[in-house]
């Protein structure tokens, strides 16, 4: 059975009802290990050799974050810095995660239209993220289209409910691709 | 030695060691169980004890004297005087009521005034052994029941000691005979007598303060723990001694010098090793009480024995009632403080037997009433029992459940040991973050001005098991200790793992050795000391009670920030304390500053940005 590493980020999961939902789904999803970066290092102190070791034991990653400023919360951010490193995930002898997948999931407070090339926000998301996508591509792992939940300020619980149940297909979906 | 002295005293042991663990067992108390006890082995049942039973009462009567000396240490005069109101207007009323009540209805039975009075006198006093057990027992110290029978039952233990003085002028000769106590004074002239007096109590405060405390410190020095009890019982000995070479009550003397040593640095150690001592000979003095109980008599009348029992009940709950209802108790809470010290305490026996030896109550009446309180201290359980379960649900407002206001503040999950410079920090960052700490300290400056600004605080000796337990160490599920001594942190460590196991224990260390010295009694992460540490400490109890580690890092961080922000102010304000509160009080001032200004300030922190509750409503809007 395929392992999922959902590395997750949100500085203030208590006041998001959705990232809070959705997480709830990931957590019933069996052979799913949950990295809450933002509970596990609120000092920004990150373990590398923990995360490279958990790393080293999942075959898919799932990166799961709001959508700040057309990225991600900076402690994902350092996340990547720290432990994909040079010499262990890119560069001479570099291999460890080579052959895994990428997907990402992102919350965006726009809706989904203010994403497209005629929306306020001029670009997709796919677009925004390239930055990551190419991140995944140097460590010689796949990147996949990603998961988005548009329009959260809007969402009424009966859409959240349904959005989390979407979340947890799609992630049965990512252990069960090949 | 001699066999019969060897046989006596297995009985009482033997008799002691089979009935307190069962009267314990089924709810009843201690105190009933040496009274079982001691009418088991007296005159009337086994015969085992017979007419040596009054000796071992006058001997045994020390346990009383070190019970007052104990009770002496443990008030100091600011407590005292921090309950005043409670304790005074809940407790003289109680007393003056019952007095005047059963005082009346003995005169109606045709007993003489001096009698009815000294009677009177110690029928209305409870028990407080069988209140607090049982208020314990139950849960209940915290309901207003529970404090206002705190406050009595105080009232009564000092009101002891003024009763014990004025027992002797009711005098009548009826009894067997004026006191035992051999005053040398008794053929002194009155005036020169008054003045001798005077001069033995001003000999008790002056050694207790000059005289006890170096000579407890050269003991001390020795190392030998039983020359230290020694020196305890050689305290309370020459202190009782001399009280009864001029006349006064030994129990008035050595309660004052109690109240003396109460700020003494031997405070704890006197109380520690005379508190088995006094546990012993008031288990002697109770069983002592059972021998001497009549029971034949009272089975030649049980009639008139139960109507005794009930209508001293009865009296005492109607006054009860009535002082319940005038310090505003709400019905329900009325009835539990009523019912609940309905009975006749362990001070009656106390009193009553030294009515006896002053010769002021007869001997029958006495047995007959000392019966009484015994039959109405067993009661008690069971009336209470009764109470809980058939009448306090029909009234529709039960005391555990449903809390009145100023109750629910009692049971927070956070307790603060300790609330000077490293626990005030934790407890400013608790309360910025809406976590309000219950608080332990013993500076009763700091207490007063803690409560004024709302925080929940009990003043005391955090290293005794009951002040944490009334604190609501069972019900908290965090133990923050924030003591600066070494030695109290380690005994709150030890008492808190055998008393309260279920509480998580955030500890500060002095040093590093010291934070070795917590590892090996299983504190896994000691805190060792400064301002950071005291920050993170209150980091991690916020995330203990279920904050987001990073939210709760942050309000660290905020708090640290703000804390050192306001440095620079402070310190100006700092040197002018001296002109106007005096150095002793400067850290109180400083507190006062602190706390007043952490109310001014805003705690919500900058993090708004990632709140999306704005921007949603800024969305419904627009629409």
């Amino acid at each position: 059975m395929r392992q999922l590493l959902l590395v997750f980020a949100h500085p203030r999961l208590e006041a998001s009802r959705v990232n809070r939902r959705l997480l709830d789904a990931a957590r019933s999803v069996d052979n799913v290990t949950i990295v809450d970066l933002y509970e596990r290092y609120p000092a920004f102190d990150i373990d590398v050799e923990h995360e490279q070791r958990e790393l080293s034991k999942h075959d898919v990653m799932v990166w799961h974050h709001p959508f700040y400023w057309y990225s991600a919360p900076p402690l994902f951010k350092q996340w990547i810095d720290l432990v994909l490193t040079f010499g262990w995930a890119y560069g001479p002898g570099g291999t460890a995660v080579a052959g895994k997948s990428v997907h990402h999931a992102v919350t965006t407070g726009g809706g989904a239209e203010a994403y497209s090339h005629d929306g306020r926000n001029r670009y997709t998301i796919q677009e925004f993220l390239r930055p990551y996508e190419q991140t995944a591509r140097l460590c010689g792992m796949s990147y996949h289209e990603p998961f988005a939940v548009h329009g959260t300020h809007r969402l009424t619980t009966t859409d959240i409910e349904a959005e989390a149940l979407r979340y947890r297909r799609f992630l049965e979906d990512c252990l069960h691709e090949h | 030695m001699s066999t019969s002295f060897l046989v006596d005293a297995i009985a009482y042991l033997l008799a002691a060691l089979v009935c307190v663990p069962i009267a314990k067992r089924l709810g009843l108390g201690s105190v009933l169980g040496y009274l079982v006890a001691g009418i088991a082995i007296g005159p009337a049942l086994l015969g085992i004890i017979g007419e040596q039973g009054t000796d071992i009462m006058h001997f045994a009567e020390f346990g009383v004297v070190i019970m007052l000396f104990l009770i002496g240490l443990e008030l100091e005069p600011r407590r005292l005087w921090q309950m005043r109101t409670s304790v005074g207007v809940a407790g003289s009323l109680q007393l003056a009521l019952t007095t005047v009540a059963i005082g009346a209805g003995a005169m109606l039975l045709g007993l003489p005034w001096q009698v009815s009075l000294a009677v009177a006198l110690a029928l209305s006093m409870s028990s407080t052994a069988i209140v607090l057990q049982s208020l314990k027992e139950q849960g209940l110290m915290h309901t207003s029941a529970g404090r206002t029978s705190f406050a009595v039952l105080l009232f009564q233990d000092v009101a002891v000691i003024p009763i014990l003085a004025l027992l002797p002028f009711l005098a009548t000769g009826v009894g067997q005979g004026a006191s035992d106590h051999t005053s040398v004074l008794a053929d002194v002239p009155a005036l020169l007598r008054a003045v001798l007096v005077l001069a033995a109590v001003a000999v008790v405060v002056v050694a207790g303060r000059f005289a006890v405390v170096p000579m407890m410190r050269a003991v001390a020095s020795a190392r030998q723990r039983e020359l230290f009890i020694a020196a305890s019982l050689l305290i309370v000995g020459g202190i009782a001694w001399l009280m009864m070479m001029v006349g006064l009550s030994p129990a008035l003397g050595t309660f004052l010098a109690g109240v003396v040593l109460s700020d003494s640095e031997f405070r704890h150690e006197l109380e520690s090793d005379l508190e088995p001592v006094k546990g012993l000979f008031l288990g002697l003095f109770f069983i002592a009480v059972g021998a001497s109980i009549d029971v034949a008599s009272i089975a030649a009348q049980p009639l008139a024995t139960a109507a005794i029992v009930l209508g001293l009940v009865a009296i005492k709950a109607a006054v009860l009632v009535a002082v319940g209802r005038f310090v505003k108790l709400s019905l329900d809470q009325t009835l539990l403080f009523a019912i609940g010290m309905a009975q006749v305490g362990e001070f009656a026996f106390v009193l009553l037997s030294f009515s006896v030896q002053s010769g002021v109550v007869p001997p029958h009446v006495s047995s007959s009433l000392m019966a009484a309180t015994a039959i109405s201290m067993a009661l008690t359980p069971l009336l209470v029992l009764a109470l809980r379960l058939l009448v306090l649900p029909r009234i529709g407002t039960r005391q555990a459940p449903t809390r009145q206001a100023d109750d629910i503040s009692e049971h927070h999950n956070v307790i603060i040991v300790g609330f000077s410079h490293f626990g005030s920090t934790i407890g400013r960052l608790l309360r910025a973050n809406g976590i309000e700490a219950t608080i332990l300290d013993n500076d009763s400056d700091r207490v007063d001005l803690l409560r004024r600004m709302g925080f929940r605080v009990y003043y005391g000796d955090a290293t005794r098991a009951d002040l944490l337990a009334a604190a609501g160490a069972e019900q908290a599920s965090m133990l923050i200790c924030a003591v600066g001594s070494q030695e109290t942190t380690n005994a709150i460590v030890e008492l808190a793992g055998k008393h309260f196991p279920h509480l998580q224990l955030l500890v500060r260390a002095r040093d590093r050795f010291h934070a070795y010295e917590l590892m090996e009694h299983g504190v896994a992460f000691p805190y060792r000391d400064g301002v950071e540490t005291a920050v993170r400490m209150g980091v991690d109890a916020l995330r203990a009670t279920g904050r987001r580690a990073y939210a709760a890092t942050r309000a660290g961080s905020q708090f640290l920030r703000y804390d050192e922000a306001s440095m620079a102010e402070l310190a100006t304000l700092y040197r002018s304390d001296d002109d106007y509160v005096g150095a002793v009080r400067r850290h109180v001032a400083e507190q006062e500053r602190l706390l007043t200004m952490d109310i001014q300030a805003d705690h919500t922190q900058g993090d708004h940005a990632w709140d999306s509750e704005p921007m949603r409503k800024g969305v419904s809007r627009r629409d």
